[in-house]
């Protein structure tokens, strides 16, 4: 059975380089075989997980060594798999999400000519990203924490012909490398303290040194962390990624890759346990984002980019909780499951809704689609109450549950945690509800105007296929996009209860992670009722805004904190003044430097000999009688000489 | 005595340099084809050495002993150990690709105004550079190296001087100036470091007695043979100023971007990938071995050196405007990572500098040729001439993007491996210098990032519009360069099985052990 | 007769020679000095060949007329080529040897 996990990464590997290698002549079954071989490493994964299911819960562990990595003296990395009840939780989400954005590619990118291309890269994704949550190294996790980089690099930057795209995917790789140092830094440190960055030794080495080094180690892993998961301060570049094919921003912008960040806090639980200092920046950090991405949701126009702001601030949940230590790793990933679901479903409702609107993105633009669109109407309506906490559908339960965890942190961090977690609520009820209403209710505001988006360019082909520049027609989309989306509701509105219920999820976790209960000062249904409170209150204010009376389609001035949420919380103003200027300055001065310093004081030694040769050449003047002159002078001198040193 | 293995394996491309420059002008295009059949029966003595090598069996394998000019104790002496090997691999396996890629690089121009541009030469000149190269990784007496060492750069010099870019025919008079600046340069600069060697090769010989790099060094061994602490101090800085600048070290690498700028791009391959690999072999293989002590004392300089050419490398190529000088630049950063691993004294460090040499080489070259058929279709260097290409020439693009990510290091190719290493070696002794240097993968991700951006994506420019893909030759060029890149990312076990015993062997001439991991010292 | 006085007369043929050089614009005189110098040390030679009372000094007079005899040869070659190029025998005006 072991044998079986390496194919759980070998399938997609195999498609993605039969995609990228096959040429011109795949381009007619090349989606059909880049979803297959992820469904094949889906059911791979179903059986791995029935055969777990059928062992004890301390004997689930696998694991599989392939070959020596990189052998050399005291530096051990192996290409070897473990697959635990966390790895197996990921396998499951990974592949069959996956699997099914997939299938509803296959409808959404049918216009494009780059089609084949575009599952390739889908396919390496996926093996990527099945590497990370396999790996039984540091090493090798962060070959697929790289690799994942790269896929997400390839996709949002699919559309390469436009400016914007390339850019954002640029930028997205540059801030994951920011965080990836992060992470190659406490590889290094692992090994200088440890000799080894296998997890098995690691962890377990954990208790024989000092806080402060598992402090730092816990430190260099969150930076990693905030650059994969998009948390403050490298959030940046989640925004501009929805450049970007939506069921890319689907799969690694909501429901897969943004979580790597949250799988590696909780894989490295016994480094963080030993360092409540690095505990308390996981928090903070969790905190932050969570405010944060929901106060830039709440502005934005562009439906994808409020979507991704509530992607950050919903992994700022779960880092959150990450934080808090046992009493919330698993919450944490729970919460991530559950939100794989719904967030997956409501970027593809979003993916629907542009397909049906000339890729228009602009909220503003929408409005009263509910009844072009009925199924995309349910299916995001599931998402939206399953995010916003309803009760009963998924994102209740694990959303409260690291409310409780919150408040169970004990102190005042307790209390101002939960807070912050009920704060982050409220305002997530507020800005889904936003994006809810205008897109699917109030009036048809696209019938006045006609959208020829200045975001998306002419050349853009899947424009130039959907037609011209009239009005939209809004219509529903086929069957291969809507049936992903009607399973994934589906998930969004069972999965919270079937995990929550009789803590299933806790058992099954709990070998892995460890889970301690915590508990809240406030009894636990003080906290449900507050959480479920707040969303009312959420919900009705921003019925009152955009239900009640009609959505401008220009956007209004706004307020002060309106203005700067919608340009991100001016972080990317600070990143051009401070980074860009100031690196093109550097780089500039350093050219100057390098051509005239440098090179100039080789240069000046040249120069000045050249010149006291021009001096001596000038003896040269070509008379014979003058070279006899100085050769007779020199003998005389020379002879001189000699009688002088005789006579002394 | 058994047949002289290693000789033959210099001396095939020599004698095929001869022959091919002996080939009638007209026939062109069989010099070529002799060219290419030398370099490739070349690689196949080359996999022969590397079959008969045994990684764990003596230091210097497969030697060869003669003498030469016995008054001086000059002996022919050659033998390798698992890093000349493998630098013997790398040299052998890039040539026949260098060739293939320059095929055309050296053929007459249409328009008779300008020079003719003997073909014959070009292909025997990289043979020669080939000879050469490979008997400065085989020497093992110093005088025999340092021949060869400084011989190299008369056929560099031509290569460099003589054939430019195809691209600049149309400004032939200004590019031609700006070839030989270079050309010059490039000889001055090694030249110098060449005579303070040569200095320090004869002082070596007034201390020691002879040249032979083995009887020396057992004899510093043993302590037969006692240095006095400056004299050695003066030796190593004598043969360490010249590998600096071969390698090329800050603040001596001035040459490299106008050399490789100049030079048309399988030159430039040549140089980078080949040329300069002799530079920070001969750090490993005499400045440690010789002078141990010293190198112990140069140790925080050269440290800090390599740091400020990780960083200043490629803080440079984020500012250039042309291709060929940012790859250039670039090398200067990954050089830095080379020098760096050496002088940590670990073994992660010096088997990740090794693995580097060669991940370099063949990473560079991956880029740099691709980066030559991009310049060769739209005849211009500069970035800003580019734009949309991806969409006229995907595959060409392709190649590109996988060039450049090797170059940044991306996990899964070749490059991660060793560099990794690297930052591992030199951060268990330099904690400090260890994380700085990490920096060096985000500004590599900015500069190479940049460059596939600006040239390969966004709107189609009207002249790129009619460019047309990768041929058949340039296929075969980069594709086993890429499937080497990967294999090697991610089964580098055969290559680190060589270099390892070698490296274990310098790390106890320099008397070094690597630092212990805290946990297990505690016990 | 004191050998010393044929060293005398040497020197004084050697001066004059010299003089001859550095003065005279004529090539073919400049060559004529050039002749009388090494006649002039040639006579030292063997005088003091003639005082230390061994053969050594006539030997190299003999390589030295030799040597002389192949410059005659070379040198008038190239005064006439220079005559005949520039219809003069100045050595100034054979100045184009310069860097």
């Amino acid at each position: 059975m072991e044998n079986l996990i390496a194919l759980l990464v070998a399938a997609p590997l195999l498609g993605a380089a039969v995609l990228l290698c096959g040429g011109r002549r795949l381009d007619a079954v090349g989606h059909w075989i880049g979803t297959v071989l992820a469904a094949a490493s889906f059911v791979i994964g179903a059986i791995l997980f029935a055969d777990m299911l059928g062992k004890g819960a301390e004997e689930r562990e696998m694991t599989q060594h392939l070959f020596s990595w990189v052998p050399v003296e005291g530096f051990q990395a192996d290409v070897a798999f473990q697959l635990d009840q966390l790895s197996m939780t990921f396998v499951l989400l990974i592949s069959g999400v996956g699997s099914l954005i997939h299938v509803y590619s296959i409808g959404y990118m049918e216009h494009d000519e780059r089609r084949r291309r575009f599952f390739g890269y889908l396919n390496l994704f996926l093996a990527a990203m099945l590497l990370l949550v396999l790996a039984d190294n540091y090493l090798l996790l962060y070959v697929g924490w790289e690799g994942v980089g790269l896929a997400s690099y390839l996709l949002i930057g699919f559309w390469q012909h436009k400016p914007s795209a390339a850019t954002a995917a640029k930028k997205a790789f540059l801030v994951n490398r920011v965080g990836d140092m992060g992470l190659s830094i406490a590889i290094m440190l692992m090994f200088a303290w440890f000799g080894t960055f296998a997890f098995g030794p690691v962890l377990e080495a954990t208790g024989e040194t000092s806080e402060g080094k598992l402090t730092a180690i816990g430190l260099m892993l969150l930076l990693a962390a905030c650059g994969k998961s998009a948390q403050v301060p490298l959030q940046s570049w989640l925004g501009d990624a929805m450049e970007g094919p939506t069921p890319v921003s689907a799969l690694i912008h909501a429901a897969t890759m943004v979580t790597a960040g949250v799988y590696l806090i909780v894989r490295s639980g016994a480094i963080f346990n030993g360092a409540p200092d690095a505990q308390l920046a996981v928090t903070v950090v969790g905190a932050v984002t969570l405010l944060f991405g929901a106060i830039v949701g709440c502005a934005k126009d562009d439906i994808k980019k409020a979507l991704a702001g509530s992607t950050m601030s919903q992994i700022g949940y779960m880092i959150l909780a990450a934080g808090l230590g046992p009493i919330g790793y698993v919450f944490a990933i729970m919460h991530l499951v559950t939100h794989g679901f719904f967030k997956a479903g409501l970027f593809l409702g979003a993916g629907s809704v542009m397909h049906g609107m000339n890729d228009e993105v602009d909220m503003r633009k929408y409005g009263g689609l509910r009844k072009y669109m009925p199924v995309t109407f349910v299916t995001f309506g599931l998402g939206y109450l399953a995010i916003i906490g309803f009760p009963g559908l998924s994102g209740f339960f694990s959303k409260d549950k690291i409310i409780e965890a919150a408040f169970a942190k004990g102190g005042t961090e307790g209390w101002i945690l939960g807070g912050v977690a009920l704060l982050g609520a409220a305002i997530t009820a507020y800005y889904m509800t936003r994006v809810m209403l205008m897109t699917f209710f109030g009036e048809e505001r696209w019938r006045h105007a006609p959208t020829p988006s200045p975001a998306e360019p002419s050349v853009e082909p899947a424009a130039e296929t959907h037609g011209e520049h009239a009005e939209p027609h809004p219509h529903e989309s086929p069957s291969s996009m809507t049936i992903p989306m009607i399973v994934l509701a589906f998930g969004s509105v069972f999965a919270g209860a079937f995990f929550g219920i009789g803590d299933r999820f806790i058992h099954w976790l709990e070998p892995v992670t460890d889970h301690a209960h915590g508990h809240p000062p406030v009894s636990a249904l003080t906290v449900t009722l507050s959480t479920v409170a707040v969303m009312v209150i959420g919900v009705g204010v921003a019925y009152a805004q955009y239900g009640r009376r009609p959505v401008p389609v220009a956007a209004p001035r706004g307020s002060l904190l309106t203005r700067a949420a919608r340009r991100d919380l001016l972080q990317d103003d600070f990143n051009h003044v401070v980074l860009v200027r100031g690196g093109e300055h550097l780089t500039r001065s350093l050219v100057y430097v390098d051509h005239t310093l440098v090179d100039g004081v080789v240069n000046g030694t040249a120069a000045s000999m050249g010149g006291l040769s021009g001096r001596l050449r000038r003896l040269q003047n070509g008379f014979a009688r003058s070279y006899a002159v100085s050769m007779f002078g020199g003998a005389a001198v020379l002879i001189a000489a000699t009688l002088l040193m005789r006579a002394v | 005595m058994s047949f002289p293995l290693l000789t033959a394996t210099a001396a095939l491309p020599a004698l095929g340099a001869i022959a091919t420059a002996a080939v009638p002008a007209a026939r062109r295009t069989a010099a070529k084809w002799l060219a290419l059949l030398v370099s490739l029966a070349t690689l196949v003595l080359a996999v022969v050495v590397l079959v008969r090598f045994e990684p764990g069996g003596d230091r210097y394998q497969l030697t060869e002993s003669h003498a030469w000019i016995a008054d001086f104790g000059v002996r022919y002496e050659l033998g390798v150990d698992g890093i000349g090997v493998a630098l013997i691999a790398l040299t052998a396996l890039l040539i026949p690709f260098v060739i293939l890629a320059g095929w055309h690089d050296a053929d007459p121009l249409e328009t008779r105004s300008s020079r003719w541009r003997p073909t014959q030469g070009f292909f025997a000149l990289i043979l020669a550079v080939e000879a050469m190269v490979i008997l400065s990784f085989e020497a093992t007496d110093v005088f025999l190296f340092y021949i060869f060492f400084e011989a190299m750069l008369i056929p560099m010099y031509f290569l460099i001087g003589g054939f430019g870019d195809r691209a600049h025919a149309g400004t032939d008079e200004k590019a031609a100036a700006q070839r030989s600046y270079a050309a010059v340069k490039f000889l001055l600069y090694n030249l110098v470091g060449g005579l303070i060697m040569l200095a320090a090769v004869i002082g070596l010989y007034v201390v020691a007695g002879n040249f032979s790099l083995q009887e020396i060094a057992e004899a510093r061994a043993n302590g037969t043979l006692d240095m006095a602490t400056n004299t050695e101090r003066w030796l190593f800085l004598g043969f360490f100023f010249a590998f600096a600048v071969k390698a090329p070290l800050w603040p001596l690498h001035t040459w490299l971007p106008n050399a490789m700028g100049e030079a048309t791009a399988p030159v430039a391959v040549l140089i980078t990938a080949v040329v300069d690999k002799v530079g920070t072999f001969a750090m490993l293989r005499f400045c440690l071995q010789l002078f141990p002590e010293a190198s112990k004392w140069a140790t925080p300089v050269i440290l800090v050196l390599a740091l400020i050419s990780i960083v200043y490398g490629a803080l440079l190529a984020v500012g250039q405007r042309d291709i060929k000088r940012l790859v250039a630049y670039a090398s200067i950063s990954h050089f830095g990572f080379i020098i760096m691993g050496i002088f940590a004294m670990t073994s992660q460090g010096q088997s990740g500098a090794t693995l580097y040499m060669v991940n370099h080489g063949i990473s560079t070259a991956a880029l740099m040729l691709v980066a030559g058929f991009l310049i060769s279709r739209r005849g211009s260097r500069l970035i800003a001439d580019y734009g949309g290409v991806q969409k006229v020439a995907p595959v060409l693009a392709g190649t590109f993007l996988i060039g450049s990510l090797a170059t940044l290091s991306l996990p899964g190719l070749a490059p991660f491996v060793s560099e990794f290493l690297v930052l591992v070696g030199t951060f268990t002794r330099y904690p400090v210098i260890g994380i700085i240097a990490t920096f060096g993968i985000v500004l590599a991700a900015l500069y190479t990032l940049v460059l596939y951006q600006r040239t390969m994506t966004g709107p189609v420019k009207p002249e790129v519009s009619a460019m047309p893909d990768l041929r058949v030759r340039e296929l075969v060029v980069v594709t086993p360069l890429i499937a080497l890149l990967i294999f090697l990312g991610v089964f580098p076990k055969p290559l680190t099985d060589i270099v390892n015993p070698a490296v274990e062997h310098t790390m106890s001439d320099v008397q070094k052990q690597d630092p212990k991991p805290e946990v297990e010292a505690a016990k | 007769m004191n050998p010393v006085n044929y060293l005398y007369l040497a020197a004084l043929l050697f001066t004059i020679g010299a003089t001859g050089v550095l003065i005279r614009r004529n090539a073919i005189v400049v060559f004529m000095c050039v002749e009388l110098m090494l006649n002039a040390c040639n006579l030292a030679l063997v005088a003091f060949s003639r005082m230390h009372g061994n053969l050594d000094g006539q030997i190299i007079a003999f390589f030295t007329m030799v040597v002389a005899a192949a410059e005659v040869v070379v040198g008038l070659a190239i005064i006439v080529s220079l005559f005949r190029s520039r219809h003069s025998a100045s050595v100034d005006d054979a100045s184009l040897m310069k860097l």
